[in-house]
C-alpha cells in the first residue's frame, strides 16, 4: 500500500551515495595500485628509495608485489637490454588486466645515454607505456608524481577496459 | 627448438645432464631477490643445489665500447652507472687511472674532499647492503631503518654535487666544487648518527637475532683458499680471513696518512661477512672524522694545474689569451693523454675496482677495461651455491653483494 512505502532519501533510511560504476571501480583501482618489483638498473635503487621510510609509497596504497599475477602496474626502472626484452614482454603478458606501465628513467624512455648495440631504445618498443618519467635517475619524488598522474589517468578512464582501447584518452 | 633472433636470446651453451630425478629451475633474470638481473640456473636434488650456473649479460649496455668513442671527460658520467650504489667510487677509480696516465698531481684539498666522498659512498653502499640483505632474508624493518640513514647520506652527497644517485662528483684532476658552508658540520652529525644507529639499531635488530643468525651462520662458507683462487676481493675476501685491503696494500689518495684498521671475519660465513660490513662502516666514520680535521689545513686549490690536459681556472681563461686557446682545444677536441697503458686498483665498497686504459695519444681511449669486483663474485656463485639448500640461495646471493651494473657493464 502506498502510505507504507519508505522514502529512503529523506525519512531516516539508509544514507544514499550516488555515483557511477566507473567512479566506484576507478576509485578502487587508482588507490590500490600494486606495482611489480621490476628493477632493471640504477633506477631500481630510486624505486626502492621510494618505498622506504622517507618517501613511503605505502600511503598511496602502493605496495610492491613480487609476482606479475598480483600486480597492476609495471614500473620499468632502468636500462632494458635486448637480452632481457623477451622477459619484459613475457612478464607484461602475465600481468592480469587492467594493467598499466610506467617507464622510469631516460634509459627506459628512449635508451638514454646507452645508444649501443645491446640496449632497447625505449621500452615502448616492447610494451605499451602509460607514463614516461624523465631523469637519470629520477628522484623518488618524480616517481611519486608519476604515480599520482597515473591515478589521475585511471580516474578518467572507463571502468570497461575494452572501451579505453578504442578511444585515445588524453591526460589532464 | 628456439629460434634465435634479436629479441629472444639463444641458449645453446647451457648444458644440463639430467640423469636422475634432479630438477632444473630458473632463478631470474627477474627475481625479486636476485639483486638485479642475475639469472641462475639451478639443478636441484630435492631441495639441495647440485649445480648452479649464473647467466649474466642481462644488463649489458656496452659501456666499455662506449668509452672508445667518448673523450676522457665525456666518459666520466657513464662510470656512474657501473656500480650505481656507490657512484663516486667509480668516478674516482676512472679519474685516478686517467690521472696516472697523464701523470697529474692532485691538489691536497681535492684529495681530502675525494677521500671524504669515497668514505661517505662506502657507508651508503654498506647501509644498502645491510638493508637489502636483511630484506632478502626476511627482516623488513631493517630495510626501513637502514634506508633512513642512507637517505641522510644521500642528502649530503646532494648538497655537495647536486645528485642523489649518479654523482659525477669527481673530475679528472681534482674535484669541481669546494665543500659548501655547513657541510662539514652536517657530515660530522651524520657520522655520529651512523655510529649511534649502528650500535643501537642495527646491532639490536640483527646481531643476536635468533632468526638472523640461523639464516646466516654457516651459510655460504667460503674458505680463504677458495676466495683467493676465485679472485675475490673486498669484503668477500676479508670475510674469509684474508687481510687484504688496497687502501693498505697500495695506498692511494690520503689513505697512507690515515689511521684506520682493516676488520677481518674468520668465520668465513655470511654472518661473518655481515659483521664485517658493520665494522667497516665504523672504520669509515673514523676516517671521515680524521679528514674533517685535515680539510681545514689545506689550501683552497681544487683542480690540478696542467693546462695541456685540464682547463685553467676561469679567471685565467678570461684574462689570458693562451689559457683561453688551450681551454678551447680541450673543450672541442678533448685531452690527449700520452701513449701508454695504465691500470690502477682502488678499494671500492665491493672490492677491487680498477680501470685499465690503453691510450694511443688520441682524445679517445683505444681500449678501456673495467675490473669490477662483482663480476668475480658472481662467478663464485657456481661453487658457493653447490651443496646448499634452495632457501639459502637468496642469503648467499645477498651476502656476495653483487651489483649488475658492474657485472655486465
Amino acid at each position: 500500500m502506498a502510505q507504507h512505502q519508505v522514502n529512503y532519501a529523506s525519512a531516516g533510511g539508509l544514507p544514499v551515495a550516488l555515483t557511477t560504476v566507473d567512479h566506484l571501480i576507478n576509485w578502487g583501482r587508482s588507490n590500490s595500485l600494486w606495482p611489480l618489483t621490476y628493477g632493471l638498473a640504477c633506477c631500481a635503487i630510486e624505486m626502492m628509495a621510494s618505498g622506504d621510510s622517507r618517501y613511503d609509497f605505502d600511503r598511496f596504497g602502493t605496495i610492491f608485489r613480487a609476482s606479475p599475477r598480483q600486480a597492476d602496474v609495471m614500473i620499468l626502472a632502468g636500462t632494458l637490454s635486448k637480452k632481457h626484452a623477451e622477459f619484459a614482454r613475457r612478464l607484461y603478458d602475465q600481468m592480469t588486466e587492467p594493467k598499466w606501465v610506467i617507464s622510469m628513467g631516460s634509459c627506459a624512455n628512449t635508451g638514454g645515454m646507452f645508444n649501443t648495440y645491446a640496449t632497447v631504445q625505449g621500452v615502448d618498443r616492447i610494451v605499451p607505456v602509460d607514463i614516461y618519467l624523465p631523469g637519470c635517475a629520477p628522484r623518488p619524488e618524480t616517481l611519486q608524481y608519476a604515480l599520482m598522474m597515473l591515478q589521475k589517468k585511471i580516474r578518467k578512464e572507463s571502468a570497461n577496459m575494452n572501451k579505453n582501447k578504442k578511444q585515445n584518452l588524453r591526460l589532464i | 627448438m628456439q629460434q634465435p633472433n634479436r629479441l629472444s636470446p639463444f641458449f645453446e651453451n647451457l648444458n644440463f645432464e639430467r640423469e636422475d630425478n634432479t630438477m632444473v629451475i630458473n632463478f631470474g633474470p627477474q627475481h625479486p631477490s636476485a639483486h638485479g638481473q642475475l639469472r641462475l640456473m639451478l639443478e636441484l636434488d630435492g631441495e639441495k643445489v647440485v649445480k648452479a650456473y649464473p647467466d649474466i649479460g642481462y644488463l649489458h649496455r656496452g659501456i666499455e665500447k662506449m668509452a672508445e668513442n667518448m673523450t676522457y671527460n665525456e666518459f666520466l658520467p657513464t662510470t656512474d652507472r657501473l656500480d650505481y650504489i656507490a657512484s663516486t667510487s667509480n668516478n674516482y677509480a676512472y679519474a685516478l687511472a686517467v690521472e696516472k696516465l697523464i701523470g697529474l698531481e692532485v691538489p691536497r684539498r681535492a684529495q681530502v674532499i675525494r677521500t671524504i666522498l669515497l668514505e661517505v659512498n662506502r657507508i651508503i653502499s654498506h647501509l644498502f647492503f645491510i638493508a637489502t640483505h636483511a630484506l632478502d632474508v626476511g627482516a623488513m624493518s631493517v630495510f626501513l631503518y637502514a634506508f633512513r640513514e642512507r637517505e641522510f647520506g644521500m642528502d649530503l652527497m646532494e648538497d655537495y654535487c647536486g645528485a642523489r644517485l649518479t654523482h659525477s662528483a669527481v673530475r679528472i684532476g681534482g674535484v669541481p666544487l669546494d665543500i659548501p658552508d655547513g657541510w662539514m658540520i652536517a657530515l660530522r652529525k651524520w657520522c655520529d648518527k651512523v655510529d649511534y644507529e649502528l650500535k643501537h639499531t642495527y646491532n639490536a635488530l640483527l646481531e643476536k637475532n635468533r632468526i638472523w643468525k640461523m639464516r646466516l651462520e654457516n651459510v655460504g662458507v667460503l674458505s680463504s683458499k677458495d676466495a683467493l683462487s676465485w679472485g675475490c676481493t673486498g669484503p668477500m675476501l676479508r670475510g674469509s680471513g684474508v687481510a687484504y685491503d688496497i687502501r693498505k696494500e697500495e695506498p692511494y689518495e690520503l689513505y697512507s696518512e690515515l689511521d684506520f684498521d682493516i676488520p677481518i671475519a674468520d668465520t668465513n660465513d655470511s654472518y661473518g661477512r655481515y659483521r664485517l660490513y658493520m665494522a667497516e662502516m665504523e672504520e669509515s666514520t673514523k676516517i671521515i672524522r680524521q679528514l674533517i680535521v685535515k680539510y681545514d689545513e689545506t689550501e683552497p686549490q681544487l683542480m690540478a694545474h696542467a693546462p695541456q690536459y685540464i682547463s685553467a681556472p676561469k679567471e685565467e681563461i678570461m684574462t689570458q689569451n693562451y689559457a683561453l686557446m688551450q681551454h678551447f682545444v680541450l673543450v672541442t677536441q678533448g685531452m690527449r693523454p700520452p701513449k701508454g697503458e695504465v691500470y690502477v686498483p682502488t678499494e671500492s665498497p665491493k672490492g677491487e675496482l680498477g680501470f685499465y686504459i690503453k691510450s694511443e695519444g688520441e682524445p679517445y681511449a683505444y681500449r678501456l677495461k673495467c675490473r669490477a669486483p662483482s663480476f668475480f663474485h658472481t662467478g663464485l656463485l657456481q661453487e658457493l651455491l653447490v651443496g646448499t639448500y634452495i632457501a639459502d640461495v637468496v642469503t648467499i646471493i645477498g651476502s656476495t653483494n653483487i651489483v649488475f651494473g658492474e657485472v655486465d657493464r
